[in-house]
This record gives structure tokens, sequence and C-alpha cells, in this order.
């Protein structure tokens, strides 16, 4: 019989609460990349308008944060948010025909890249103004206290968007009110061109949480693991009534800031780009899978055709789909006038 | 039928709606333990408690903001901004989240808040307190703006605004706050989106709103000794603009000034006098004559100001204009 290894015995005890979600975080780390991947292609075809952030790299970040919530938890996010749509569980049908602009999508196509909305997942919205969703994602922690639920609230954002005013004045009201909100920052260490050395006057961005009295935690972001047990720690005080806390995410974006620039060239190296690609969550993930003899290479087969599959899907659905009626121009401005 | 001032009929309606519906509360500067910095929010931190009338610290875009999440997830906030000058540090909560939620989301998710507090000039606070912003929201659709002139449409129209299910920025008359005016006892609401004829007349329509409504009444009653009989119309909100009410005085008197406090270029007048040329041109008798707020930073000197700002004088003077009596 195989001796077990001490760092397998490890994990096998930290990580066993987790071990049995390994097959959906990977399913679903998987799908957010190939979608993207798709969502990439389409945009150069032209079939996706606008402005498109791709979520390349940071595929950790939205599943091990989302599989710590539950359904009536709130989530808003930035306008890089696609894979944190999917991973909450919006269908990729309906993201992806939101991309498209059309009328099937999840915002009706009237959002598009930057404003995925589903009200009933309690998904509540890519939003495009750095730093603009920071309040709202307190609102919703007011909200859920003032009914007393114990729902919390988690907020997305860039590590440029701490350097915002909003960002301040936020997390001073949600800890002085104790607020149920996570504030996730998803760092990645540019904002569009700029490093986040020449932006911030400290880097390590958690430690602004001092400020606040609030604890600030820094965590791989890479490791699915981690931001999952990371989260699940915040989510417990929030719910707790201990108030809010500050998550720093370090991750990576393997694309440009939109689809517009250049992976690397003009503000990145393509050696720090390379280097950067030899910790992939998603790598990361099945190794450790494999190393429980939960994965071998048939099972990565399956789950990438399962995938391709579903995209293949959604990209169909979102061709075949009609455009918004001209009518729909006109909807939604106000809120209809009670009978 | 009571007297009240333009602040306590506002209290009373903050009261009703609290009572009357326990997601509506009230968040901002000074609301609760100070009992407003205008008093409008007086004895309401007694009644209602923290729970729902909340202090907030000096952070406008902060609070704001997190009314606008609260709002967007089923709760009525009442969001009281010190003056409608420090709301420019909202602004981006207002225009970019309130205003929008709505469409972007198509229809899935609304914003049922109210974001109240005076606006314009009062006596020599100089340019940084002296501004009438009705125009810069009425510009975005999604919002409407409500501007009260009297305590009891204060009252009516501040109550429908917190019922309404859209993002509704309500701007008080901070030289309002003191006037006295009759109130019914019983409930009542004043629909948005309806202007009130507050004199009836036949020769010129004078349309003004908030501030502008009691000097423009002035000038009508100046205006009846030579023989002129003003119809003035308060327009009460300004989106939606009650664009039927106007024709109509248009149609009877078939001369128009338009009085507001805020400044001309762009202003509100300027959409009343597109709204008269497009759709009742051929029923003039004279050009549309303006009045408003000189084109510049309000100054502090009394003699200054009191030159830069609308009056009844100026309102009368622009009568004759349009009337050929000069």
């Amino acid at each position: 019989m195989a001796v077990e290894s001490p760092a397998r015995a490890r994990r096998r005890g930290t990580e066993a609460p987790y071990v049995d979600q390994y097959r959906d975080w990977l399913r679903m780390m998987i799908l957010i990349r190939r979608f993207e991947e798709k969502a990439g292609e389409a945009y150069s075809l032209g079939q996706i308008g606008g402005f498109c952030h791709l979520y390349i790299g940071q595929e950790a970040v939205a599943v091990g944060t989302i599989s710590a919530l539950r359904a009536d938890d709130y989530i808003v996010s930035a306008y890089r948010e696609h894979g944190q749509a999917l991973a909450r569980g919006l269908s990729s049908r309906s993201v992806m025909a939101e991309l498209f602009g059309k009328a099937t999508g999840c915002s009706h196509g009237k959002g598009g890249s930057m404003h995925l909305f589903d009200a009933a997942l309690h998904f509540m919205g890519g939003h495009g103004i750095v730093g603009g969703q920071i309040p709202l994602g307190a609102g919703f922690a007011f909200a859920a206290r003032y009914r007393n639920t114990d729902q919390v609230s988690l907020t997305y954002f860039g590590e440029a968007a701490a350097n915002i005013g909003s960002f301040h004045e936020t997390l001073n009201i949600a800890a002085l009110w104790r607020l149920p909100a996570l504030f996730i920052i998803e760092n990645n260490g540019y904002g569009m061109g700029t490093s986040l050395k020449r932006a911030a006057s400290i880097t390590d961005l958690h430690q602004r949480a001092a400020s606040y009295g609030i604890p600030g935690v820094e965590v791989d972001g890479q490791d699915v693991v981690a931001v999952r047990q990371t989260t699940d720690e915040a989510v417990r005080r929030a719910r707790a009534g201990e108030g809010p806390t500050l998550i720093e995410v370090k991750t990576f974006r393997y694309m440009g800031h939109s689809m517009s620039d250049a992976a690397s060239g003009t503000y990145r190296s393509k050696e720090e780009l390379d280097a950067s690609r030899q910790r992939d969550p998603i790598v990361l993930l099945e190794s450790r899978m494999r190393d429980l003899d939960m994965l071998d290479d048939a099972g990565v087969q399956e789950v990438e055709a399962s995938v391709v599959a579903e995209v293949a899907d959604a990209v169909k659905f979102a061709e075949e789909s009609p455009d918004p009626d001209p009518s729909e121009l006109w909807t939604n401005v106000y809120a209809p006038e009670p009978h | 039928m009571a007297t009240l001032t333009y602040r306590d009929a506002l209290n009373a309606a903050l009261r009703e709606e609290m009572q009357r519906d326990d997601s509506v509360f009230l968040m901002g500067e000074e609301v609760a333990e100070y009992d407003g910095a205008y008093k409008v929010s007086r004895g309401l931190l007694r009644e209602f408690g923290p729970r729902r009338v909340v202090d907030t610290p000096i952070a406008e875009l902060g609070f704001t903001g997190i009314g606008v999440g609260a709002a967007m997830v089923g709760l009525r906030p009442i969001v009281e901004v010190m003056t409608f000058n420090f709301a420019l540090l909202a602004i981006d909560q207002i225009v970019n989240a309130a205003a929008k939620i709505r469409y972007m989301s198509g229809g899935q998710i609304g914003c049922p808040m109210v974001v109240r507090g005076p606006g314009g000039a009062a006596l020599q606070l100089g340019a940084q307190h002296s501004q009438a912003f009705e125009s810069w929201y009425a510009h975005i659709p999604g919002l409407k703006v409500v501007m009260p002139a009297t305590p009891a449409d204060a009252k009516g129209l501040l109550k429908s605004a917190i019922r309404d299910d859209n993002p509704v920025i309500f701007i008080e008359g901070e030289m309002l706050y003191n006037q006295k005016g009759d109130v019914p006892d019983e409930e009542y609401l004043i629909p948005l989106g309806k202007a009130d004829i507050k004199r009836p007349g036949k020769d010129v329509t004078i349309i003004c709103h908030s501030k502008t409504v009691a000097p423009a009444l002035n000038a009508a009653k100046t205006l009846s000794d030579e023989g002129i009989d003003a119809e003035v119309i308060d327009l009460r909100t300004i989106t939606p603009l009650d664009q039927d009410a106007i024709l109509a005085s248009v149609a009877k008197t078939n001369r128009v000034v338009v009085a507001e406090e805020g400044w001309g270029f762009a202003g509100v007048g300027a959409q009343v006098v597109d709204v008269i040329q497009r759709e009742a041109f051929d029923q003039l008798d004279a050009p549309v004559i303006r009045v408003h707020q000189a084109d510049v930073p309000m100054p502090y000197n009394k003699h200054l100001e009191k030159a830069a700002k609308a009056d009844a004088t100026r309102i009368a003077a622009a009568v004759h204009q349009v009337c050929y009596r000069n």
C-alpha cells in the first residue's frame, strides 16, 4: 500500500470540506476560460460591439468567492464581470446573447458586456464607472441589515478602484455601521495600462483596511481553494454581525485591459506575462485533483468537451436570437405607472 | 385646513410616509440627532429610531450610493443632501447609477428613491452655496425632478415622490422653508407631472416654478393694476414636464414669459420655449421672453446678488415686452 505524502495528507485535512466541490469548480473555471476565448473571437468578428474586458487568468477569483455564497446573497461588480456572472449561475446562453446585444440576453440587449444583470440570481450588475459600484454593494448590505436577514453582499472591484473616493467613503461607512459586506479587490496589477506601482502610495492594498478598523486579508488569487477559504471566513464574520472584510486577491489577467489593447508590449513585458502563466489557476486546480486521484487525462478531456459544447451552443443561441424590438428603445426608462 | 410652514409640511409628509411603509427610511447628514440641518426631519429620530433615521458622515458620494443600492433591492430611501450644491459630489451615483439601473438591466431592477434637500440661492451665501441645478437633473432620462413652491404642494408632492418607483430629485427652496400656507388636513397626493395654475388670467402666461412662483404672483398683482391679466403656471415638476398645461395656457393668452431661478443657458426655460415654438408657434402674438439668473457665479455683495437674480420687477418688465407695453 502506498504511503500518503505529508503534503497530500495536509491537503486532505484543510481541504476536506471542499474536495467534493473541486469537480464543479474545475468545470466552471474551464467554462469561463473557453467562454472568454470565444467572446474574444466573436469580438474580433464584429459580433460583439463596444468594450469587451476579458477575465482570462482570474477565473479562480470568481469561482472561489461565489461558491461561498448563498443564493440570496448579493453580488455587484465592475465591467470585467462575464466570469462572475457565469460563476453565479447565469446561463452561458444569456450572457453570450447579452454580449451580442440580443433580446434574449440577461439584460435584454440593453446592457452589453459591461452591464450584465440578473435580479433573480441577485447578480446586481456590472457597472462601468471605476469604483461606482462600491457604495451599491454597501447599500445591499444595508438593506439586509435593515430587514434583519442574514444575507451578505459581495462587491468586486479592481485595484485601481481602491484609489477612488467612493472606496474610502464606502469602507468608512460600512465599517462604522458594521455592514455585512465583503469588498473584494481583484488586484491584477494594472489599471488599464498603469501599473499599481505608479498609481498607489502603498501597493499592499489590504493594508488600507487598517484605516477603517476592519480585517484586511491578502490571498493568492490563482489558488481557488485559498480564495474560497478566505471568503468563507469573511462571510462568517458578515453573517455573525461582525462587519465587513477587505480581501485583496492577487491575480493576473492574461489579456489586455480590453479587446482594444494587446496582452503585452506597451505597458508590461512578455516575460512578465509568461511568468504569470506559470501559475495558471486551472492548471493548479487540475494538478491538485490529480494528486488526490480525482482526475486523469480522460477526465480533463471530458470536462473540456462538455464545456466546448456548451460555449458553442451559447454562441449559436446568441447568433440566432432576435435583436430587441425597436419599441424597446423606449421601455424601462421609467417604471410603469402603478394601476 | 391647517396653516403650516413649508418645512413642517415636508416634515409631515416624511412622517406620514414612514408611518405607512416600513421600507421608507431617511438618511443623510445631521438628519437624526441634530434634527435636520434645516429642521425638516425634526422629531423623526424620536419617533422612528436610528434604524430608520440614519445619520451619515459627510460623504455624499458614499451615502447616496448606499441609498441607490438599498433602493435596487427594494427599500425606499430618502436621501437628504444638506444642499444640492453638495449633491454635486454624489452626481455620479445619481446619474450613472440611479437613473440608469432600470434601463441597463432591461427593466429587472428599479431604484425607488428620493434625493431631497434645499437648492438655489438664499441670501449672500456666495457662489458655491447659491446654485439652482434642476436643469442638470432634468437633462437625464430616468430621473424625475420635482420642485414645490408652496407648503401644500411640498407635502403632496413629497408623498408622491416617496411612493414613486423611480429616482426622484426633490429640490426644496432654501428661502421657502419658513413660508406659511394652508395645508389640507386629510391625506392627499399631488401627482408628479401636473402643473398648477397658481393664478388664472387671460392676457399673458407666466411660467415659473419653485422660488420664482412668488415673484411671478407679485408681478401679476402689479400688472393687474395696469390692466394686464396674467396667468401664472407653476410647473411643480420639471420632469415629467406638463406640456398640456403649458400649451393650454398659451392657447388662451398667446403671450408667454418663462421665469426661473437658475442660469439661462440650457436652462429649464429653454426647454419650455422649445415646446412652445414647436407646438404653438402659430398661437404666439410675441416672441417668448425668458427671465433667469444672470449667467455668472452668484456674487456675495448684496447689490450685485440682487442684480443677478430673477425678481418680480424683471418678470413684470418681461411681461410688458411680450405685451408690447413698453
